[in-house]
């Protein structure tokens, strides 16, 4: 773990406290998971008890407490999307990558999650896949789609 | 910086001469929905064609905000003439180019029809009033000048120099504002409150932690219009005292909070925002706060401690934000399409806004209308308009010739509304009659393949996930009445079942700590109102009508129709289906994950793939 990394992003919040949601977000953002060495640096560094950083860091869904794969799959289950067939989705791209949400695969390729709504409703069922926001995917295209990664 | 009224108003004329109203320019909407359809690509291919054909300097192009015709997109207009191109990829731009700009002739085939050039002539936006987002084509989010050429700000500076904080918060209260986030609370009093309360700091702060599934109004205003929304903040914070604000965005939209940052810094920089804002002494500073992906958050007590860095658990109001808020100092909360109507209210008065609407829900209000319908995408209509015009004129009604079913509004805390009260004009009461909500503005169509005993089990899976488990009543009683909706859409319903979703609706209702709990029955009790039938059937006789709950629903090939042209099979997604070309498939049962694609796939000249539910599969 690179920690010169995670304390110039405590830094860039002048330390405080309060900033302990932005900095967990900066800390997702650049390792993509939050290790526990990190928790314990932040709370060590903010002066916060290692259970208040833990709380936060499990109370919202943006942070991960596992490592994620190469590729991060969001299936977008807002209800425009639910509607038009995003459960259907998501149980395809189950069975193709064998992994369920919140999981990542062996090989570190796939990790797969929920996601309530992405906001492109026009667009469902909506899949992000590392940042790249794809609509309208029929179940069946699902397979043409993840073979493109690697 | 600018340091007067009168300086906004050079620079403002500054700008507006600086510009050739008669220069060709092509503005194209970079809103999330487009770009997801690749109109980044569009901007790019428009700069590599007008380069190459040696039209860069004579045309402009500029990304804007969304305006809102999501479904036909990537959209842009072409100036002079406003010409509305839709569905524009990267293969047409040469095109474009050369007819538009060299030709002066029209693309006929990326028109809405040929009688339908401009927006304005477009059905879609006919039976609307854009007043919040209809500037958002004409705008370059990432450049003030574009908001000041319409404009911008000079609500701020009427504001500060024409009107006593005291004023401000009477014109909102006449303009009886009520807020847009959902529990439609009128904005003046509110403002009032915190206003009123002692204690020192006081805070303004933006809602922006849009979380209803299926709504994204706010993010099309974030990105596409930031500086109307920081306006209203200013005039906000003039009026309540207030000399420090937040904007707290959901960080599932990084673009919104690109936008913001931008406008935010480009306003410091003018000197609308900072220690002495336009000259007038009033000080007022704001800062962005990203959400982590919490839906209780938009609950105001749960923000407020996320803003503290803390978990976004609410606690019991009173003692209300605007009395204890953050820090425990008076707080004033607003959505963002609440602190986007600010400016028009100061600047056109509170007649001009109470002439808009129905008697006590005064203004536009801009829904997203998604889900079965064919015109997908944002709609501003005043108070007051039908769900049916919304559905039938705007939405142009339901695709592929399916039976509308019901039209579900306000997000997890709201309910469904079926044919019969179409007619209801849409405001906070009247939807609140019909047994759902305004809620923030989502509103998703469903169609006769929608299962509501489903969309209720949605719904409490949604709100089991988002409870945040501080009190018993909302994380014990949405978890049950999710197991009960679960049992009865996977097949194992039981007589009683519906009863005891009403107690416990009830007691989850009664005795829950914050909203979300409160209302977390709404989608169970509404559904059961309109469509009990479909809970009935479910459980009597394991048949879901709508073939969508997939334990309740087998997919079967007829032999007489089928002629064995494999498309089927080819795209089986869990090859379940045998058979070879000219032969007859055939459905394995038990290898079928009911994904529906042969249905969908199969050519309605065979139509030969048969949904049963409630029913044998023929052996």
């Amino acid at each position: 773990m690179d920690i010169a990394r995670i304390e110039q992003i405590i830094d860039n919040h002048e330390r405080e406290a309060s900033a302990l949601i932005q900095i967990l977000l900066d800390i997702q953002a650049a390792l993509h998971w939050l290790p526990g060495e990190a928790l314990e640096l932040v709370a060590e560094k903010l002066k916060l008890p290692l259970s208040r950083v833990q709380h936060v860091a499990t109370f919202y869904k943006a942070f991960s407490l596992v490592p994620k794969g190469r590729h991060e799959i969001s299936i977008c289950m807002g209800t425009a999307c639910h509607v038009r067939g995003a459960p259907r989705v998501l149980d395809v791209v189950q069975k193709l990558t064998g992994i369920r949400p919140g999981e990542t695969d062996r090989d570190m390729k796939f990790s797969l999650d929920t996601v309530n709504c992405l906001g492109c409703c026009a667009l469902g069922p909506v899949v992000e896949i590392d940042d790249q926001q794809l609509g309208k995917l029929a179940p069946s295209k699902a397979a043409d789609l993840l073979k493109k990664y690697d | 910086m600018i340091k007067s009224p009168a300086e906004l108003e050079r620079l403002r004329h500054d700008i507006i001469s600086s510009r050739d109203p008669d220069k060709p320019r092509v503005s194209i909407c970079a809103g999330a929905g487009c770009l997801a359809t690749g109109a980044g690509k569009v901007i790019a291919a428009f700069d590599a064609e007008l380069e190459k054909q040696g039209l860069k300097d004579a045309v402009a192009t500029k990304g804007t905000g969304c305006p809102g015709f999501c479904e036909r997109g990537p959209v842009l207009v072409v100036d002079p003439g406003e010409t509305c191109y839709l569905g524009v990829q990267p293969k047409d731009v040469a095109e474009i180019v050369s007819k538009t700009f060299k030709q002066k002739k029209l693309v006929e085939r990326l028109l809405y029809s040929k009688t339908a050039v401009r927006e304005s002539d477009i059905p879609f936006y006919q039976h609307q009033q854009r007043h919040i987002v209809g500037n958002n084509i004409k705008i370059d989010p990432k450049c003030i000048d574009d908001y000041l050429a319409l404009g911008g700000y000079s609500a701020l500076a009427k504001a500060l120099f024409q009107m006593t904080p005291e004023q401000v918060v009477e014109e909102v209260k006449k303009s009886q504002l009520r807020g847009r986030g959902g529990a439609g609370f009128p904005t003046g009093i509110k403002w009032e409150a915190a206003r009123n309360a002692p204690g020192e700091p006081k805070y303004v702060i933006v809602n922006a932690d849009e979380g209803d599934p299926g709504a994204f109004m706010d993010r099309a205003v974030l990105e596409g219009n930031p500086h109307s929304i920081l306006e209203g903040l200013i005039v906000g914070a003039y009026a309540i005292g207030a000399h420090e604000g937040y904007v707290y965005v959901r960080q599932e939209y990084p673009l919104a909070l690109e936008n913001v940052g931008i406008a935010i810094q480009q306003a410091r920089e003018y000197g609308l925002l900072g220690a002495d804002i336009l000259g007038s002494g009033f000080a007022f500073d704001v800062r962005v706060h990203r959400g982590a992906g919490a839906f209780v958050c938009g609950e105001e007590t749960a923000l407020l401690l996320s803003l503290e860095g803390k978990p976004g658990e609410p606690r019991p109001r009173p003692p209300y934000p605007a009395v204890r808020g953050l820090w425990g100092k008076p707080t004033n909360i607003n959505n963002v399409e609440t602190w986007a109507n600010v400016p028009l209210i100061i600047n056109q008065g509170a007649g001009w806004f109470t002439r808009l609407g129905t008697e006590k829900s005064k203004g536009t209000k801009i829904f997203s209308l998604v889900g079965k319908i064919k015109n997908t995408g944002l709609v501003e209509v005043p108070m007051g308009v039908t769900l049916r015009d919304i559905v039938y004129k705007i939405g142009d009604g339901i695709p592929k010739g399916k039976k509308f079913k019901a039209v579900q509004t306000g997000g997890p805390a709201g309910g469904c509304i079926p044919e019969e009260h179409l007619d209801i004009a849409v405001d906070f009461d009247e939807l609140l009659k019909a047994g759902a909500i305004m809620g923030s503005g989502g509103m998703i169509v469903m169609d006769e393949d929608t299962c509501m005993v489903d969309v209720a089990r949605y719904f409490l899976h949604f709100l089991a996930d988002e409870s945040c488990g501080k009190c018993s009543a909302c994380r014990e009683g949405v978890k049950q009445m999710h197991r009960i909706l679960t049992n009865i859409t996977e097949g194992r319903g039981k007589e009683g079942d519906i009863d005891l979703l009403e107690e416990l609706a009830f007691s989850t209702r009664s005795a829950s700590l914050c909203a979300l709990g409160r209302s977390a029955p709404n989608p169970v009790l509404s559904t059961l109102r309109y469509f009990r039938d479909e809970y009935e059937t479910h459980i009597r006789e394991q048949k879901c009508s709508a073939y969508f709950c997939k334990e309740l629903t087998s997919y079967y090939i007829d032999p007489e129709t089928c002629t064995g042209c494999l498309l089927c099979l080819k795209n089986c997604t869990s090859e379940a289906i045998s058979g070879s070309r000219k032969e007859l498939h055939v459905v394995d049962q038990a290898k079928c994950n009911k994904c529906g694609t042969c249905f969908d796939v199969c050519p309605p000249k065979y139509d030969a793939v048969r949904r049963f539910s409630g029913e044998p599969v023929p052996a």
